[in-house]
C-alpha cells in the first residue's frame, strides 16, 4: 500500500501518521508538501493529517484548499484513492466539498485535549471493517473547531446512507449529549462520502496504535485500509 | 481605488457560540436589555479598480471561493469609493 501524508505549513499530526504507515504497518510512505503535484496512480491512500493549515486563518481549512495539492487530491478523490482526514485534515475535505457539511466552534468555546468515546456507527467501510458494528472504542480528541454541522437535508442524505461513521457516546455505548464534547449535531465525530472511498474524523487515530501510549484503538482503522487494499494484513 | 467592504455571518440556525458567550456577559455586567447578539466578521480590501460593477463581482467570486464557507455562512459586499 502506497501511502501519501500531506503536509501544510502549520500541519503537526505528519510524523505522528507517517510513522504508523511507515514504522507500524511497514508500508511505503512518502510526506508530499503541499506545493507538489502528484498524480492519482502515484499513491493508494492519502492521508491529510492534524494541526493547523496555514494557521487556520480565516477558518480552518478555508486557504488549505486552494493549494496546488488539493487539485491532485480531488484527482486522486475522482479516482476512487483513498483519502483520509484526520482532525484539520477532516475541516480540509469540509472546507473543499469532498465531504458536506462544516464545522464551528466547539460549542463551549474550549479547546479539548482527551479521551473520548466513540462508537463505530458501521463496519462496512474500508477504514472501519476490522471494527464490530456498534463497537465502542476509545480515542484522543484535540480541536477547538470539531462542532460537526449540517443542515437537515443532508443530515438526513447522511443518515439514509449510512454515512455517519463514528459517534461521540459514552463508556457503554450510548450516544448522549453528556458524551458530545463539542456540541456536534447527532454527536457526529466522522463521516465517510457516498461513494465510500474519503472519510474524515475529528478524533485522533493516529495517537492511538501503540501499548506504548497506553492505547491500541487506532490501530484498526489503518489496518482496514490496508487489507482493503492488499486483501490482507503484513 | 474602490474599497469592498465583505461581512461575514453566520447564518440562521447554525447556533453561534461565541455571540451565545457574549450575550451572557453583557447581561452578567448589567445590561438587562440585551435580547440577542451576533458577531460577524468584516473583512475591507482596497481595490485598484474604477468600475464599481467589477469590484462588486470580483468581490462575490472571492466571497464563494475563499471569503465565506456558504454551507454555514451568508455574506453581504458593499463597494464603497476612497
Amino acid at each position: 500500500m502506497r501511502c501519501a501524508v500531506i503536509v501544510f505549513p502549520g500541519t503537526s499530526g505528519d510524523i505522528d501518521c507517517y510513522h504508523v504507515l511507515k514504522e507500524i504497518l511497514g508500508q511505503p510512505t512518502e510526506y508530499v508538501f503541499h506545493k507538489d503535484k502528484f498524480s492519482p496512480e502515484d499513491f493508494d491512500l492519502i492521508v491529510i493529517p492534524g494541526g493547523s493549515a496555514h494557521g487556520d486563518y480565516l477558518r480552518p481549512g478555508a486557504i488549505a484548499k486552494h493549494s496546488e495539492v488539493m487539485r491532485s487530491i480531488l484527482k486522486a478523490a475522482d479516482a476512487g484513492k483513498l483519502i483520509l482526514g484526520i482532525g484539520n485534515g477532516f475541516q480540509i475535505l469540509l472546507e473543499s466539498g469532498l465531504l458536506p457539511g462544516a464545522v464551528i466552534r466547539n460549542n463551549d468555546l474550549k479547546f479539548h485535549c482527551k479521551d473520548i468515546f466513540l462508537k463505530v456507527e458501521h463496519n462496512n467501510t474500508p477504514f472501519t471493517k476490522l471494527y464490530k458494528k456498534a463497537e465502542v472504542i476509545k480515542m484522543p480528541i484535540a480541536h477547538g473547531v470539531g462542532n460537526y454541522f449540517a443542515d437537515s437535508n443532508t443530515l438526513a442524505t447522511l443518515k439514509d446512507r449510512g454515512n455517519i461513521i463514528f459517534t461521540y457516546c459514552n463508556a457503554d455505548g450510548k450516544v448522549t449529549e453528556d458524551a458530545n464534547p463539542n456540541g456536534s449535531v447527532e454527536n457526529i465525530a466522522g463521516i465517510i462520502n457516498e461513494k465510500g472511498n474519503i472519510m474524515g474524523l475529528m478524533p485522533h487515530p493516529e495517537r492511538c496504535c501503540e501499548k506504548i501510549l497506553g492505547n491500541t484503538d487506532g490501530i484498526r482503522l489503518f489496518e482496514s485500509i490496508l487489507q482493503h487494499i492488499e486483501g490482507g494484513i503484513k | 481605488m474602490l474599497t469592498a467592504k465583505v461581512n461575514v455571518s453566520l447564518k440562521t440556525g447554525v447556533v453561534d457560540p461565541q455571540a451565545g458567550a457574549i450575550k451572557s456577559a453583557l447581561i452578567n455586567l448589567g445590561f438587562k436589555d440585551v435580547q440577542s447578539v451576533s458577531v460577524s466578521k468584516l473583512i475591507e480590501i482596497k481595490l485598484d479598480s474604477d468600475s464599481k460593477g467589477k469590484a462588486r463581482k470580483d468581490a462575490e467570486e472571492m466571497c464563494e471561493k475563499l471569503l465565506a464557507n456558504t454551507v454555514i455562512e451568508n455574506y453581504k459586499i458593499e463597494i464603497t469609493e476612497d
